[in-house]
């Protein structure tokens, strides 16, 4: 049987990369996002709802698990990010970006481990940023939110260890989504110049840690942020 | 509804001293201690019957409910220091779905 393997945000950008990407591997996936699909994935089952819906995400999950039996893969992609000074910065806006970061991020994980501790195994990847790291103006919140992810990351992997539950986050670049299309042509160079590797990542480059972090032989890898680009 | 939500998790309680092999959760009544004091299971198997009985009652009765609670670590008034309580604490969570 193939594996089961949850991707949140999977309407577009790197989250509909990797859906198409597990789809072509052989893995069973099954994603998520406010609204349907543009384009519909052959084998791929779709739930149209918000992340930091406590209620929905529950539904969703055990209604995965009934239908499919397990869940061996949890990918928490979905994020927002919102480019601001923090003195122009709205509440609305900052509750929005932590609402979808990091309560989604949570529900999503306490959820998928609910059903891997019973089966005594799973995989689960957030996604942290190099905004972080990197302490970019203007990604205050952004930067804030995810690196919330990156400790509730490294705790969770703790909690979860006893059960076979690895638990990492992938720190990426900036890629060519609509994540970064409001940002400046001069912005970007300045940010690629600070990383080692200067260029943006790639779709690729997300799949090849997310591969290494769910790989069965990566038991021994909790509790990491891998950051792309040279970034640490 | 109440029996229903008995049977739920005396069979999760069941099922997992089957791993356990404790004495006082041999004979599953409402006075069975769960969690905290000498006699109870420690955290990792309370996740793991927590997560058991939310699972049942999605099967069984197709309600989503969450048994998560900020007191689950207090001795006096956890939900899940007995059979009984867990029992009061899901009925409340399915009285409410």
């Amino acid at each position: 049987m193939s594996e089961v393997m949850v991707i949140t945000g999977t309407r577009k950008g790197i989250g509909r990369y990797l859906a198409e990407y597990y789809v072509n591997k052989g893995y069973q996936v099954i994603g998520c996002s406010r609204s349907e699909m543009d384009k519909e994935i052959e084998g791929y089952e779709h739930f149209c709802l918000d992340v930091a819906d406590e209620q929905a995400v529950q539904k969703m999950m055990r209604q995965v698990r009934k239908k499919y039996g397990r869940v061996d893969i949890l990918i928490n992609n979905a994020g927002i990010a919102s480019m601001n000074h923090i003195l122009l910065t709205p509440l609305e806006t900052v509750r929005k970006i932590f609402e979808t970061n990091v309560f989604g991020t949570f529900l999503f994980a306490r959820e998928a481990a609910k059903i891997m501790c019973r089966q005594k195994y799973g995989r689960i990847v957030n996604f942290a940023t190099v905004a972080a790291p990197l302490k970019l103006e203007g990604e205050a919140a952004y930067a804030a939110s995810k690196a919330a992810v990156d400790n509730f990351t490294k705790v969770m992997a703790k909690e979860v260890a006893p059960f076979n539950i690895t638990v990492n986050a992938l720190g990426p670049t900036p890629v060519a989504t609509d994540l970064i299309k409001g940002v400046s042509d001069g912005k970007m160079d300045a940010l690629i110049d600070t990383q080692a590797v200067k260029r943006l990542g790639t779709f690729e480059d997300i799949t090849n840690v997310t591969d290494f972090f769910i790989r069965k032989e990566s038991d021994f890898i909790t509790g990491q942020t891998l950051f792309l680009g040279g970034i640490s | 509804m109440r029996d229903k939500i008995f049977s739920i998790i005396k069979e999760a309680v069941t099922e997992l001293n089957e791993e356990l092999d404790y004495d006082t959760l041999k004979n599953v009544s409402e006075d069975t201690p769960v969690f905290g004091g000498e006699d109870g299971i420690d955290s990792l198997s309370l996740v793991t019957l927590v997560t058991e009985v939310e699972s049942g009652i999605f099967d069984e009765l197709e309600l989503s409910i969450s048994l998560a609670d900020e007191k689950a670590m207090s001795m006096r008034n956890s939900p899940y220091r007995s059979v009984g309580a867990l029992l009061e604490f899901a009925l409340s969570k399915v009285e409410a779905a």
